[in-house]
């Protein structure tokens, strides 16, 4: 195989966490029924006029600013005209011409580099609504709760060189998102969707290759694999002499491949013009300034502070503030427990360890967020021992519960009084004379086995601390 | 309703827009005309272009392109959802539903 390099730009669309749409006072909610979400003007019925939700453009600034963009004084709507069941306006709102933000940037880290991504624009648009396929009635049903939810669309340069670069972008622009609170970025539920501009070219060449886009990227895993499968099929192309065409392709994430979408058989022309019934909207200086001293600390400020003020390693503080949600359990926790690498600890450990196993994303969390907190002081103050600390942690993680209570409830505390534990012990002793004789015979590892046996007498309650210690007691007394 | 030959007594001549124009309008508006409807609307479009034309006369250099005719304060709307769920209202506007969905044609892209 020559020497080829994949060259990729990414538009990143993200749904605004508004509570209404963009233009009407329909609620902006994800997951209600069909439809209860729309008004005659979301529905695009003639005669009806759109007012700018205020807090879209502030949302628009706020990203624009923490991704290092120049923001347009003067930005202005244009409306894309297009025939398809799920705009019923047959027009989307959307700013082609003067952008909201314009020639920002993104610092990623991937491959071991640190390199920077340039944003192109940030604009601001209206999302469309949802088609569903009915193949028993060979009709298509359309629920128009999503259309006119705000969106903004961040486009990229063509900086991209590889999928883990695509991935590390996604990654960091999600978290950055969601610390700013204008979006869930939540890719199966679609608040955050992107298209993958792909071209190829050789290693040395300063012309692009033909570019496809490819739509449809539901996980970022799925992206990679399509980055990696389309990169493949333009190199099979070039080397074989094939011709490849300019076309927007969907990625099969179960077949493997990418194929052409059906072009309706004729020529896009969207007919873009300036939306008369929207005022052009300025921004003051001001303005702009006020939501630059209102920005929160971003993941790298955050990621920093962590590394000089708790001494975390730079690894766990990388993913501790990769999401917002992992930052609210361990600053709660660290702050009630007083103990910031203790609390990093059992976020990098336990949390990360129950959100594997349950297949969840750190803002799926429902657990209240003083939890783990009072766990850790719970053990610090040797009422619960490690283990049952980590089972009640287990338990708030499913199904948030308060600890104190469970704790209580189950008879978890810890035993640590001697009067209660001696008599265990020395039942453990009188029925493993083989372990005991082991270790009087100079192994010591068998007094492992022993405090096994001795905690589960005391039904996992024990103090290891206490329980190690009257057992040495107890097996020097058998020397003799 | 007034007729592009009241406006324009002496028409350049129109040829900007041809058959092949027409068809692709045809696809991009989703509607379908006759031999002579394309005829017609060949004709009218080429008016209406020439008369447009007519701007292009003006000495448009250093003039900042207008986007809208009103200078004013933007309208904003504060955000709250106001709308109650009034979808049954909705949907007695289309001409078919199913499932509290707006029915359509299948469209599969």
């Amino acid at each position: 195989m020559a020497n080829f390099e994949t060259v990729m730009g990414i538009e990143v669309h993200v749904e605004l966490s508004t509570k209404s749409k963009i233009f009407c006072g329909c609620s902006a909610r994800f997951g209600d029924e069909a439809n209860a979400h729309v008004c005659e003007g979301c529905a695009g019925m003639p005669g009806t006029l759109p007012t700018l939700n205020r807090r879209v453009v502030e949302y628009a600034v706020r990203a624009g600013l923490a991704l290092n963009c120049e923001i347009s004084r003067f930005s202005r709507f244009d409306r894309k005209s297009y025939f398809y069941p799920d705009l019923p306006a047959s027009y989307q709102v959307t700013q082609l011409y003067h952008p909201i933000c314009k020639n920002g940037h993104l610092d990623i880290v991937a491959d071991g580099k640190t390199k920077r991504i340039g944003i192109n624009r940030i604009h601001i648009e209206e999302d469309a609504g949802k088609l569903v396929h009915d193949d028993w009635d060979d009709c298509s049903l359309v629920d128009y709760n999503r259309c006119s939810v705000p969106l903004i669309e961040i486009v990229s340069e063509p900086d991209f060189r590889s999928a883990d670069e695509v991935v590390a972008y996604l990654e960091k622009l999600k978290a950055t998102l969601q610390y700013l609170g204008v979006s869930d970025c939540k890719m199966q539920e679609g608040s955050m969707r992107a298209d993958i501009n792909l071209s190829v070219r050789p290693v040395g060449s300063e012309k692009f290759g033909v570019r496809t886009e490819m739509k449809n990227m539901a996980s970022l895993k799925s992206i990679a694999r399509a980055i990696a499968g389309e990169t493949r099929r333009h190199i099979d192309a070039i080397e074989s002499g094939e011709t490849l065409i300019q076309e927007t392709r969907r990625w099969d994430d179960n077949k493997g491949f990418s194929f052409a979408m059906r072009n309706k058989e004729n020529a896009k022309d969207y007919k873009y013009f300036p939306d008369p019934n929207l005022m052009p909207v300025i921004v003051e200086e001001e303005y702009i300034r006020e939501i630059r001293a209102s920005l929160p600390e971003l993941p790298e400020e955050k990621k920093a502070r962590y590394i000089r003020e708790f001494g975390l390693p730079e690894y766990d503080a990388d993913i501790l503030t990769g999401s917002r949600y992992l930052v609210a359990v361990f600053e709660r926790a660290a702050d009630i427990c007083k103990n910031p690498k203790e609390a990093s600890n059992w976020v990098m450990t336990e949390l990360l360890k129950l959100l594997n196993d349950a297949q969840m994303q750190p803002e799926d969390m429902k657990f209240s967020p003083d939890s783990l907190g009072t766990i850790l002081n719970m053990l610090t103050e040797g009422k619960i021992n490690r283990a049952v600390a980590k089972k009640t942690f287990a338990e708030v993680f499913e199904s948030d519960v308060d600890p104190v209570d469970y704790v209580r409830k189950n008879g978890l505390m810890q035993v640590s009084d001697t009067g209660s534990i001696e008599p265990v012990i020395r039942e453990v002793l009188d029925a493993n004379r083989k372990a005991v004789s082991e270790y009087l015979a100079g192994n010591e590892k068998s007094i492992q086995f022993l405090i096994g046996q001795s905690m589960k007498a005391l039904r996992g309650k024990g103090d290891p601390q206490v329980v190690r210690d009257l057992l040495i007691k107890g097996l020097d007394e058998r020397k003799g | 309703m007034i007729r592009m030959t009241d406006i324009h007594e002496a028409p350049p001549e129109p040829a900007s827009i041809g058959a092949e124009q027409i068809e692709y309008l045809e696809q991009l508006a989703r509607i379908r005309l006759s031999g002579e409807e394309k005829e017609r609307t060949a004709r009218d479009l080429s008016k209406i272009l020439d008369y447009i034309e007519m701007l292009g006369e003006l000495d448009t250099e250093g003039v900042d392109p207008l986007s809208h005719p009103v200078t004013t304060e933007p309208v904003f709307r504060e955000d709250k959802a106001v709308n109650d769920d009034r979808r049954d209202a909705m949907l007695r506007n289309a001409p078919e539903h199913k499932d509290g969905c707006f029915k359509v044609p299948k469209t599969v892209e």
